[in-house]
């Protein structure tokens, strides 16, 4: 019987534990200085917005921690001695472990602007973030929120809930513009403005403002305009929190590097979730990926090599959604921002303006390589069947009854999606009627 | 600074200031008309009707001011820090009049004015309506039902512009409302006038506890061709209707389609959805608590159909009679009225389908065991935000399931939709489909390495 010590109790860490108490009888201790009990990060915005209460996003009865014998510890990790295997807390406590794995996420970036630092001034990541914001939201007059990612639309929309007024400032040209095409960006900083959201594109934070009491006040912006504010948010995407690991004997480069096993270069210490990066990216994959899933894979591949024998880390074929306002949206495979040769993409749009589907393939084999969905959802399994067999286009667009995903009685559109195809492609594809879930069933398990 | 959408915001918040001052005004008009119609003898066709109708704009034009000028989309912002929908001040006051009003109508209606003769108060105050509907002054349920009905059309209105983008919705809640105003409340009162037997077509034993009593078979019996058939269609309801829809569909096709208490929870009842306790301990209480409201349903319809057979009052040393009589008391009054309705905003809208009703219980064993219906989870792209889970009504933890892969297959579970609805990701369906029948429980399909089986799926 191994002790386990787990840094970080976000999904990465709390997966890895539940999976090890599953497979063997080891001692488990999960660590970390944020919360007492595991919560749902991505559910933060649905607090601050009264959709739910802080006890509602944790996945997970109190009881159930000790009920599964996982030791929790509300503390903070401050050194870690590789050779001797021991753990430094803040508390003064010192610990022995067999077997590390780090969990400890990322950290907002800042990118070294004047003011960054004052009160009124946070990134959305870590809870206290969140009590931040609150504390911010009393007589607000606006907020500016800095970045165009999807943490930028979620802080939008949780000041926007609260009436108070939002400048959403964005580098690009359109929301999202280097991950997402063009129609799919256009459609979203359409929708922003459809909400009241200021959105200022082609813009970039100079500075930030102080009002004499070490509180934001407002903000400069590229284009030289001021303006007032009581609070900012910084969203310009996160980085792993590793700074504390930084000058030990532990391999990083802008994570923890870790080989498809997820081991670190020190025997015994593994990284999962946010804060790990592969040496090799797998393919159609980036080294990095701070998102959901792909924690608790890793937090399920670290407790089979653990427990049981090695296996590689493969999360399959790449797939991720959001919800931007009231657009939601999904992604399977590879779908670039810019579709060039060899590749190409069949766009639909509906006319209301909120809906789309696009399909992207191979010009040359003709092969399905992914879809990116606004408005519309789609069945996972179907996809990636499609995308792994590497199905021919026509043979998508013929079968395309079977991924949709959306409630039942919905209008799917497939008709007027197959006319446009139909009509831009030259093609005379007669739709198949199939799309009850035994036809899924059906084309899911055959050979 | 005041630039503009500082100025919208403004206007906006003054124009809802002013709207709920309004609106408050007008429902203290009305409560003083009610008022004052309980203490005089202030009785007219004329006033009634404006009456209804003044409350019944009201409450559409409060549900626009809520949901006309937003986007499409769900609307949940501040339902936890609302004092009304996050069991603050305004829900408890709300619980209280709600509950008071449950119990004068059960126990105490002469206070209302119920009297044999002459109505006086409220219930006088529906005679002219009731006299329209069937030449017979109103009783307390006559009330009860105008009211329990104009709830579900006013606040199924509301429901419809909140959830306008959702097609299940939209016609789930056209559903219920028809089922409601044509089989529970018209058909019935017509039927009255033409001097039929009172029934409502949709209403089925165990929840209509009162089919096998011997005062009603014996009034079906005695009412010629109709009442055998409507003996008859009870009777298929129960035992052929109600399995293939349930096989089918699921117990949705009647808890949030065509059933009474499931409409009133579905529209008056959504703003207190997310009340309903998730907790293991709940889900413990509620196994205890249906299924022995189901059995005892069964002993005392056993019990009374056999003291109707032999005469004799007696079963297995139980007074079938005084059985019956506390089962109404306890089950059919204080659990499905009081504590069912009177305590929405407190526990939420579905106390009495989840602990209670042994209907639900008998269509639960059936979806659970036998039945092609069964909530999808998308793959693997739940956040496990709990979206799903706070707005489950029934306080089913499908949240459990979803971030696990896992198809959602619970007794409890009445098809509503709505943890679909709030599911930021797209990750639920409602399905219904035989080819995994015996399996659609257990599969699981975390993406990776599965939970159980702990196989490497690639
Ligand atoms: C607002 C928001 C919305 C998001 N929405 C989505 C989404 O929709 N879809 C999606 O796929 N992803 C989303 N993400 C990303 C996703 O939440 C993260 O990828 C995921 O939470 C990372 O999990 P983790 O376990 O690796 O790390 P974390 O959840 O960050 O957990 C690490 C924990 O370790 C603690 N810790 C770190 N260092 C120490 C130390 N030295 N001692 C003690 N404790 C320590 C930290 O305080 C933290 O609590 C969102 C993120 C945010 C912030
Ligand atoms: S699980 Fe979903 S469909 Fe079933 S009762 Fe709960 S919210 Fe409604
Ligand atoms: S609402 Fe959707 S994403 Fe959130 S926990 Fe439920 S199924 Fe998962």
């Amino acid at each position: 019987m191994a002790r386990i010590f787990i840094i970080g109790n976000g999904i990465s860490g709390v997966t890895a534990a539940r999976h090890i108490r599953k497979l063997s009888n080891h001692d488990i201790t999960i660590i970390s200085s944020e919360s007492s009990h595991f919560f749902a990060r991505t559910a933060l915005m649905y607090v601050y917005m009264g959709h739910m209460r802080f006890k509602d996003i944790k996945p997970y009865e109190d009881g159930f921690w000790k009920k599964n014998r996982i030791e929790l510890l509300h503390d903070s990790v401050i050194g870690i001695e590789f050779i001797s295997k021991s753990l430094t807390l803040e508390s003064g406590l010192k610990l022995h472990y067999d077997q590390l794995i780090l969990a400890t996420g990322s950290i907002p970036n800042k990118m070294g602007w004047p003011g960054q630092d004052l009160q009124g001034v946070s990134g959305l990541y870590h809870l206290q973030d969140l009590e931040m914001m609150e504390q911010y939201s009393k007589n607000c007059s606006r907020a500016v929120i800095v970045g165009g990612g999807l943490i930028g639309i979620e802080m939008a929309e949780m000041f926007h809930s609260r009436h108070i007024p939002v400048t959403l400032v964005v580098r690009e040209k359109e929301y999202w513009y280097n991950i997402l095409p063009p129609e799919e960006a256009a459609m979203i900083s359409r929708h922003i403005h459809e909400h009241n959201i200021d959105l200022k594109l082609n813009c970039e934070l100079t500075e930030i403002l102080d009002n004499g009491q070490g509180e934001a006040a407002g903000v400069v912006l590229s284009n030289g305009e001021q303006i007032e504010c009581n609070y900012v948010g910084l969203t310009v995407g996160v980085k792993p929190n590793i700074e504390f690991l930084k000058n030990t004997a532990l391999e990083t480069d802008r994570g923890i590097l870790v080989n498809e096993q997820l081991e670190t270069n020190i025997a015994d210490v593994y990284a999962i979730g946010d804060c790990a990066q592969l040496r090799h990216a797998l393919s159609g994959r980036k080294p990095i990926e701070a998102i959901w899933y792909t924690g608790r894979m890793m937090g399920e591949t670290v407790a089979y090599n653990i427990c049981k024998e090695p296996v590689s880390y493969n999360p399959g074929i790449w797939f991720n959604s959001a919800k931007f306002l009231d657009i939601e949206y999904q992604v399977y495979g590879f779908v670039p921002s810019k579709i060039q040769s060899p590749f190409n993409s069949f766009y639909w749009e509906h006319t209301d303006g909120k809906k789309s589907i696009r399909l992207v393939f191979n010009i040359e084999t003709s092969e399905i390589l992914g879809f990116n969905l606004m408005g519309i959802r789609f069945r996972h399994e179907v996809c990636e069947t499609w995308i792994s067999k590497k199905t021919g286009l026509n043979d998508v667009v013929q079968n395309i009854r079977l991924a949709f995903f959306d409630p039942e009685f919905y209008k799917n559109y497939e008709v007027s999606f197959v006319e446009s195809f139909n009509q831009q492609f030259n093609q005379q594809i007669i739709l198949n009627k199939n799309k009850t879930l035994n036809h899924v069933f059906k084309f899911l398990t055959q050979k | 600074m005041m630039n503009h959408s500082n100025i919208i915001r403004s206007k906006s918040l003054i124009r809802s200031k002013f709207q709920v001052i309004l609106i408050t005004i007008g429902l203290g008009i009305l409560l003083g008309i009610f008022c004052l119609a309980q203490f005089t003898q202030l009785v007219s066709f004329g006033l009634l009707v404006s009456l209804l109708l003044g409350i019944s704009l009201i409450i559409i034009y409060y549900s626009k001011t809520l949901y006309a000028n937003l986007p499409e989309g769900i609307k949940n912002n501040g339902v936890w820090t609302g004092t009304l929908t996050g069991r603050g001040v305004s829900a408890w006051i709300l619980g209280v009049v709600l509950t008071c009003f449950y119990i004068l109508l059960y126990w105490f209606p002469h206070i209302l004015g119920l009297s044999t003769s002459g109505n006086t108060g409220i219930i006088g105050f529906f005679d002219p309506l009731s006299q329209f509907f069937k030449n017979q002054p109103a009783s307390e349920w006559f009330v009860y039902g105008t009211l329990y009905t104009l709830a579900i059309i006013l606040f199924g209105i509301k429901f419809i512009w909140k959830y306008r983008h959702n097609k299940y919705q939209l016609l789930r809640t056209i559903s219920v409302i028809f089922f409601q105003t044509a089989f529970a409340f018209l058909l019935p009162e017509f039927m009255l006038r033409l001097n039929l037997p009172f029934n409502d077509f949709k209403n089925m034993w165990p929840l209509n506890y009162y089919f096998f009593d011997s005062w009603h078979l014996e009034e079906l019996m005695h009412a010629g061709n109709i009442g055998w058939f409507m003996l008859i269609w009870g009777l298929a309801m129960i035992f052929l209707i109600s399995p293939i829809l349930t096989y089918l569909y699921g117990k949705r096709w009647y808890c949030s389609w065509v059933c009474g208490c499931g409409g009133l929870a579905e529209t008056a009842g959504d703003s207190f959805r997310h009340l309903s306790d998730k907790s293991i301990k709940a889900w413990n209480l509620e196994r205890y608590l249906i299924y022995s409201v189901l059995l005892i349903s069964v002993i005392m319809t056993v019990g009374v159909l056999y003291s109707y057979k032999t005469g004799v009052n007696t079963l297995l040393g139980i007074n079938t009679y005084e059985l019956r009589k506390w089962y109404g008391f306890i089950i059919g009054a204080a659990f499905s009225g009081v504590i069912g309705v009177g305590f929405y905003p407190l526990l939420g809208s579905r106390v009495w389908c989840r602990f209670g009703c042994p209907m639900a219980a008998i269509l639960g064993i059936q979806q659970k065991f036998f039945s092609r219906f069964r909530i999808t989870t998308n793959g693997g792209q739940c956040i496990t935000c709990g979206n799903c889970s706070t707005y489950c009504e029934m306080g089913i933890d499908v949240r459990a399931y979803a971030q696990r892969g896992q198809n959602i297959v619970r007794a409890s579970c009445v098809g509503c939709g709505i943890c679909a609805a709030v599911c930021p990701r797209g990750v639920l369906r409602l399905e219904n489909g035989s080819a995994d029948i015996s399996t659609r429980t257990t599969q699981l399909k975390t993406i990776h390495i599965s939970e159980d089986a702990l196989r490497i799926l690639n």
